[in-house]
């Protein structure tokens, strides 16, 4: 009756996510008396998922999963959470997770819950505490069913090393032809750029950059930092930036340790979509700025001055600091 | 083509977010409701396919009769009728068990819901209404293109997008990029007239439990004031000693 979770790789390697993931399980299954089964598809090496709490990991390897496809990986999953006869699932909030959690909770009966924020208050019954209203409230919700889905909140339970042996097994689960019913016919993906979905450090800009010509310093400071670039709605509908940098209630969550915004006034509905950040700074000319209320930190003043000033200076500090 | 359009029936994102009875309930006190935004995205991609391909499209809320002017504003933006399971949301699953219901009874090729409603952000029932219905499922979808029975969908993911190709009946999680925000319509008066004559069936609901259900609701921790700083220096000093995030 293990705990199972479900370990995102990516080029061969685990994601940070999937280790952030197996710690969440492990602390599940330390409160349940059990232990955790994590299950890699196409992945990276299983020993490495012992540091983080898995006692086995089921090896799925097969070309036909080269591609992410929500139905045959949800199968795989719920094939595996009958085999392990697993009591709760673990998937994360990345695209994928969120894609196929539903189809995993409908074939096992299990009722789902994401956005989670912390360990089960109570696993019998079973409660946890997720987040509603794009970060605006929590609720504590209460799963009824036998076997439980749950998809962890992103960086909302941090990395925890638990040394634990990990012994690896193959896995072949059965799938067929309707298993494969939607066909990717190619992926478009920048793999040099961090995506906003992974990073620790997100540097977003607003409509106070006046222009997409002006965004050079905004992607310095990105790249100084190791940043992914984000930008608030207007700065996408008006086609300065590609839609995908849209961050805040209606584009995406942001839960980076770091969250960085320039120019950006900070309506309620961009601060409701970022608000999972940990630490969050803001730099704009108007001291008024709604913003300010929800930052950590902010700098007063004009961004096109500041902020190649804060590149320069990161720079210096990153020279000395490594 | 038919096509049926879930609707989520959502507060204004600039509502304010309280609670009542001993913090189980949302307090819809003073709010105002709204087509939850991915789902308007997904209705206005729907009107293009009825005015370019003929296609007929049904709305579908599960909600009481509270939902029905989210539902005639459908109507007023051009969907030809609305359906209304007459029964409480009260959680994702038994919500989809409802719209895979309708959806059998219907006989529709494509269902379009939203990525998320902005209010429970589940992202749970497009996914489960297709596993129940044994549909194609295309979640976070950016583009979508029908020939025939044949779709091509792009699905955004992390750090990119991807381009799918399925086959009708199919279930989309519809986002902003379905159509540009420019896109999206104003009901005009026309429409709004109109969606007064326009059939809203009130359908009695199915058996459907709930999985999940809310014990309390709960705000975050009131924040504590920002610190302003003068300099860059300063700021980097406080993000590396004290923040701890460079
Ligand atoms: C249904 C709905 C959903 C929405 N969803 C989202 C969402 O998901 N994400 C989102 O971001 N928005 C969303 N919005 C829009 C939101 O209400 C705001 O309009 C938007 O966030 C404002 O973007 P901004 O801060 O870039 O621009 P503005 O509000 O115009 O702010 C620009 C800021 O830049 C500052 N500034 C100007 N010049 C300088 C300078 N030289 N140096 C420093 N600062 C400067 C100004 O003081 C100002 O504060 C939504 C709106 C609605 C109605």
């Amino acid at each position: 009756m293990s705990v199972l979770v479900y370990t995102e790789s990516e080029d061969g390697s685990f994601k940070k996510i999937a280790h952030e993931a197996v710690s969440y399980a492990k602390g599940i299954a330390d409160a349940m008396g059990t232990s955790v089964t994590a299950v890699s598809v196409n992945g990276g090496d299983a020993s490495e998922l012992g540091k983080y709490g898995a006692s086995k990991v089921l090896e799925v390897s097969n070309d036909k999963l080269n591609n992410f496809n929500a139905e045959a990986y949800a199968d795989v999953l719920a094939q595996a959470a009958n085999a392990e006869g697993a009591k709760v699932v673990v998937l994360t909030s990345s695209a994928n997770s969120k894609f196929m959690a539903p189809l995993v909770a409908v074939n096992l009966e299990a009722g789902y819950v994401p956005n989670v924020t912390e360990l089960p208050s109570s696993t019998s019954p079973f409660t946890v505490k997720h987040s509603v209203f794009t970060n605006k409230a929590f609720s504590n919700t209460e799963i009824n069913t036998e076997i439980k889905v749950l998809g962890l909140g992103k960086n909302a339970y941090g990395i925890k090393e638990n040394e634990t042996s990990a012994t690896t097994e193959a896995f072949s689960p059965s799938l067929s032809e309707d298993d494969f019913s939607t066909e990717v016919v190619s992926v478009d993906k920048a793999t040099d750029k961090v995506t906003i979905a992974d990073a620790e450090i997100v540097v977003s800009a607003g409509r106070g950059m006046k222009g997409p010509e002006n965004w050079g310093m905004i992607e310095e400071l990105a790249e100084t930092l190791g940043a992914a670039t984000a930008c608030s709605k207007p700065v996408s509908d008006m086609g300065w930036r590609p839609h995908s940098e849209h961050v805040g209630q209606t584009g995406k969550p942001v839960a980076s340790n770091l969250y960085i915004a320039i120019g950006i006034s900070g309506a309620i509905q961009h601060l409701a979509g970022i608000n999972a950040s940990k630490t969050k700074v803001v730099i704009n000319n108007d001291p008024e700025a709604p913003f300010f209320k929800a930052a950590d930190y902010g700098i007063v003043g004009d961004a096109f001055e500041i902020v190649p000033q804060l590149v320069e200076k990161l720079k210096e500090f990153k020279a000395q600091n490594n | 083509m038919k096509i049926l359009v879930c609707i989520s029936h959502v507060p204004d994102t600039t509502s304010k977010i309280n609670f009542t009875e001993g913090d189980t309930k949302f307090d819809t006190s003073g709010v105002q409701f709204v087509i939850n935004p991915n789902d308007e995205f997904g209705l206005t991609r729907a009107m293009w396919f009825k005015e370019k391909q003929g296609a007929t499209v049904h709305v579908v809320n599960v909600g009481g009769a509270e939902t029905e002017p989210t539902l005639r504003k459908a109507l007023a933006i051009g969907a030809d009728e609305a359906i209304r399971v007459n029964t409480p949301a009260t959680d994702g699953y038994s919500v989809a068990k409802q719209l895979a219901n309708v959806v059998k009874e219907g006989g529709y090729d494509l269902v379009i819901g939203g990525r998320e409603s902005i209010d429970y952000n589940g992202g749970m029932v497009p996914g489960m209404v297709a596993k129940m219905i044994d549909a194609n499922f295309v979640n976070t979808c950016i583009s979508l293109e029908i020939e025939g029975d044949s779709a091509t969908a792009i699905r955004e993911i992390d750090g990119g997008k991807e381009t799918i190709s399925t086959k009708l009946p199919l279930v989309v999680g519809g986002q902003k990029g379905l159509v540009e925000e420019s896109d999206l319509r104003i009901p005009n008066m026309r429409g709004i007239m109109q969606a007064r004559s326009k059939p809203l069936h009130v359908k009695e609901p199915i058996d459907a439990n709930a999985e999940t259900n809310t014990k309390a609701f709960e705000k975050p921790a009131p924040k504590g004031a920002v610190k302003l700083v003068d300099n860059v220096d300063e700021l980097i000093d406080l993000l590396h000693n004290e923040a701890k995030v460079i």
